[in-house]
């Protein structure tokens, strides 16, 4: 009886010690929050190395972009435990870190010899600083992006339309450098049959529940002279958000909608836009660099057939690319702080950041993107470079979701439903956004 | 029942009795009527007040202060009736109130009209009418999730069908019927969406009514000679009235608050076309985080359809007690 009680404690022993070991296991698993994205699926395989390395394991809650900002930060602002790791979006940067969602990374950075310097620089202001720049850093830029466009080199090559479109505009058939181009272009191939096909002259962003039309607009304004607020004054906006410059900006961008997007173009983000290039009804396609190498390897339309250029200058010469990407941030609320900066440290390493430009992420690391060989490792590498050589960003204001809410409203009023003029739209976004600092106790 | 039967049955309840623990039974047998009803709907109670009155007194609460949800360390302020006011005065409200009224008045008039129109052919017991039945009905089975995909699929210019369909009947290029992003045709489109989906639910409650009217008034009517049109107009609509209320009843407080589709079908657009009262509510909520805010837009909402209804449903007993 006794032996009997002696095994039965011997297996109950090893069962609660079995028990514990896997609690130990479960403690060294982190939990990366993200977009739902090709990227994602690049950072699970690069992520392997880390596990490989350190024996801590990695788990993954990747969310559509449709949802990721409604659901990540519904997490952050019920203090969730589900991320250790967040790759949250740039504008989330002034919220999370004023709320508390995110581990100030100062020490850390300096404890562990990271610096800041070896980034690009518009991706450390526009990922990882608040107050903008202010030498605070709440995360690591992990993943560059910008908006650019995408072309049919195919169909610009084709020898009768070169013909046809030299004669009409006296120019070659090229990728624009001017938005006036680009709309030539656009009209160009709007409704023009193709291999039998009736295709159109380009996909925008035109989506209005998050934050498409806003991405897409403003990406056109930068380059007409729209201006967030006064360099002098901050959140002073009259006359610089609805100067005449961006006045002629939005008309631009409600003329580039009107004359040269496909039929049912009202709700268009990034899916629709790769959707409608994949599927041959366009000839430009604006979207985020990411973008970019699952088109190069679309059988349908990839290879020779695809063609990279940077967002073209506006009617003064200017020069601008609305900001994509994001930061890899610590959530404060974690209880696995120390692993979670153990990834950050793997995941600032010069291999691993060469590593993951190779696998499809976009490094923001200055030794991956200024390396010499780096401009011809892809064919949209140097797209890449110049782009984030001409970024801009939206607000990063703990308000971010107000004033963009704000800005969706507007811009969609006017270039998608026509309702009054792109003077009438910018002057009551001016409202919106004076009443939203308002409110913060900032005006 | 003989008494030797009678005193079998007592002797089985006092030996029933008896075998039942004392402290028990005392207990039970202590309870009034009263104090057993309250130990039963007692927890039905408190799961009420849990999940609908306490959420909303902390949401008549918050619409009085300046709470956001995405700020948890900022202070909340008292702020009296400043939501209130703003929201009585924001034009973008009123709009997307006139968005929601073209909504349910077109959406109740087109169902109320169809669905009594199929109740009464269907009423007609002609032959395969149970097979019609089932067969309208199934509109009103589907998930509105899927009824919202499916239809944009079908409203698409270039691959829809509805697009098609009308290109085929009016001559006019399919690309040219852009149904969602259409200023004119987007509030038609989820109108047209929202009616097909729930006529059939309509139609249900109408046959009810219909059914329930008695065949000799129609029979009397019969030997009186009134002609169909004047049993429809003297007997039938009349009797069958107070269910085409509450079937009127019932669209109005769904359209009222109406969202799935509408987020679905164009989120709102283009522009704030189709942007009808729960979606303002849910991008003041969740996107712009102004909880006190749209705690009071809540109110507002809440408060008008409540107020209605009541005043409806007072009309309707009014109606039915005729």
């Amino acid at each position: 009886m006794h032996r009997i009680k002696t095994m039965a404690l011997g297996v109950s022993s090893a069962a609660l010690l079995t028990g514990m070991a896997a609690t130990g296991a479960q403690a060294e698993e982190l939990t990366l929050c993200w977009a739902a994205w090709d990227p994602a699926n690049a950072l699970v395989e690069l992520s392997k190395d880390f596990t490989a390395e350190s024996g801590i394991g990695m788990k993954f809650e990747f969310v559509p972009w449709t949802n990721y900002a409604d659901r990540f930060l519904n997490e952050l602002n019920s203090k969730g435990q589900l991320c250790d790791l967040i790759i949250g979006d740039s504008q989330w940067i002034g919220g999370s870190a004023e709320n508390g969602h995110y581990v100030k990374l100062n020490d850390f950075f300096d404890k562990e010899g990271i610096s800041m310097d070896d980034f690009v620089p518009a991706t450390v202001v526009g990922y990882s600083e608040w107050p903008k720049n202010s030498p605070n850093y709440w995360a690591l830029p992990a993943m560059g992006d910008v908006v650019g466009w995408t072309y049919r080199r195919d169909w610009f090559e084709k020898p009768e339309l070169q013909a046809e479109f030299k004669e009409k505009f006296g120019r070659d058939l090229a990728p624009p450098t001017t938005f006036e181009e680009l709309r030539q272009i656009g009209e160009f191939f709007q409704k023009r049959e193709i291999d039998g096909k009736t295709v159109y002259g380009a996909s925008i962003y035109t989506e209005r529940g998050s934050e498409g039309i806003t991405m897409g607009a403003m990406d056109v304004l930068y380059s007409f002279g729209f201006k967030y607020e006064n360099p002098d004054q901050p959140y002073d906006m009259e006359g610089f958000v609805n100067s005449e410059d961006s006045v002629k900006g939005l008309e631009f961008y409600k003329a580039l909608y009107d004359c040269c997007t496909p039929p049912g173009s009202s709700n268009s983000y990034m899916g629709e836009g790769i959707d409608a290039f994949k599927s041959g009804q366009v000839a430009m396609h604006m979207n985020f660099a990411f973008t970019w190498p699952g088109l190069y390897k679309d059988e349908a339309v990839g290879g020779d057939k695809v063609g990279f250029f940077v967002n073209p200058k506006g009617p003064g010469g200017d020069q601008y690319a609305q900001l994509g990407g994001q930061g890899i941030s610590v959530v404060s609320y974690s209880q696995h702080q120390e692993a979670a900066l153990k990834y950050i440290k793997w995941f600032a390493d010069k291999d691993v950041q060469a590593k993951w430009w190779s696998l499809g992420g976009y490094s923001c690391l200055k030794a991956v993107v200024e390396d010499p060989g780096f401009p011809a490792s892809q064919p949209y590498a140097q797209t890449f470079l110049d782009s984030m050589a001409i970024v801009k960003d939206f607000w990063a204001e703990p308000s971010y979701a107000s004033l963009l809410q704000a800005s969706q409203k507007r811009f969609h009023d006017y270039v998608v439903a026509g309702n009054g003029t792109a003077k009438e739209a910018l002057d009551n976004l001016v409202k919106d956004w004076t009443e939203v600092f308002e409110d913060d106790g900032k005006l | 029942m003989t008494d030797s039967q009678s005193s079998v049955l007592d002797r089985t309840a006092e030996r029933l009795a008896a075998a039942t623990p004392v402290p028990l039974a005392r207990k039970v047998r202590g309870l009034s009527d009263k104090g057993l009803a309250w130990l039963f709907i007692t927890p039905t109670m408190l799961l009420l007040l849990a999940i609908n009155i306490f959420p909303l007194i902390w949401a008549i609460y918050l619409s009085f202060t300046n709470y956001r949800a995405n700020r948890p360390n900022e202070i909340v302020k008292n702020v009296g009736l400043s939501n209130y006011q703003r929201i009585l005065g924001d034009q973008d409200i009123w709009i997307a109130m006139q968005a929601t009224a073209h909504f349910v008045f077109w959406t109740i008039a087109l169902q109320t009209l169809i669905g009594f129109t199929l109740a009464y052919l269907i009423d007609r017991k002609f032959r395969g009418h149970a097979f019609w039945t089932t067969v309208i009905l199934v509109p009103m089975m589907l998930s509105p999730a899927v009824v919202g995909n499916f239809w944009r699929f079908l409203y698409q210019p270039q691959i829809g069908l509805f697009a098609y369909a009308v290109s085929f009947f009016t001559g006019i290029s399919p690309t040219e019927i852009e149904m969602l992003s259409n200023v004119h045709l987007a509030p038609w489109a989820i109108i047209i969406v929202d009616t097909w989906m729930w006529t059939p639910y309509v139609m249900l409650i109408c046959l009810a009514g219909l059914r329930s009217i008695p065949d000799y008034i129609y029979e009397a009517a019969e030997v009186d000679r009134a002609s169909h049109w004047r049993q429809l107009w003297s007997i039938t609509l009349p009797m069958a009235l107070p269910f085409i209320m509450l079937a009127v009843l019932f669209r109005g407080i769904e359209n009222f608050k109406m969202f799935d589709m509408v987020n679905l079908l164009t989120g709102g657009g283009p522009g704030s076309t189709t942007e009808v009262a729960s979606i303002t509510l849910k991008r003041e909520a969740f996107e712009k985080w102004r909880t006190g805010y749209s705690s009071a837009f809540a109110i507002i909402l809440f408060v008008a359809v409540f107020g209605l209804a009541n005043i409806y449903v007072k009309v309707l007993n009014r109606v039915k007690n005729r």
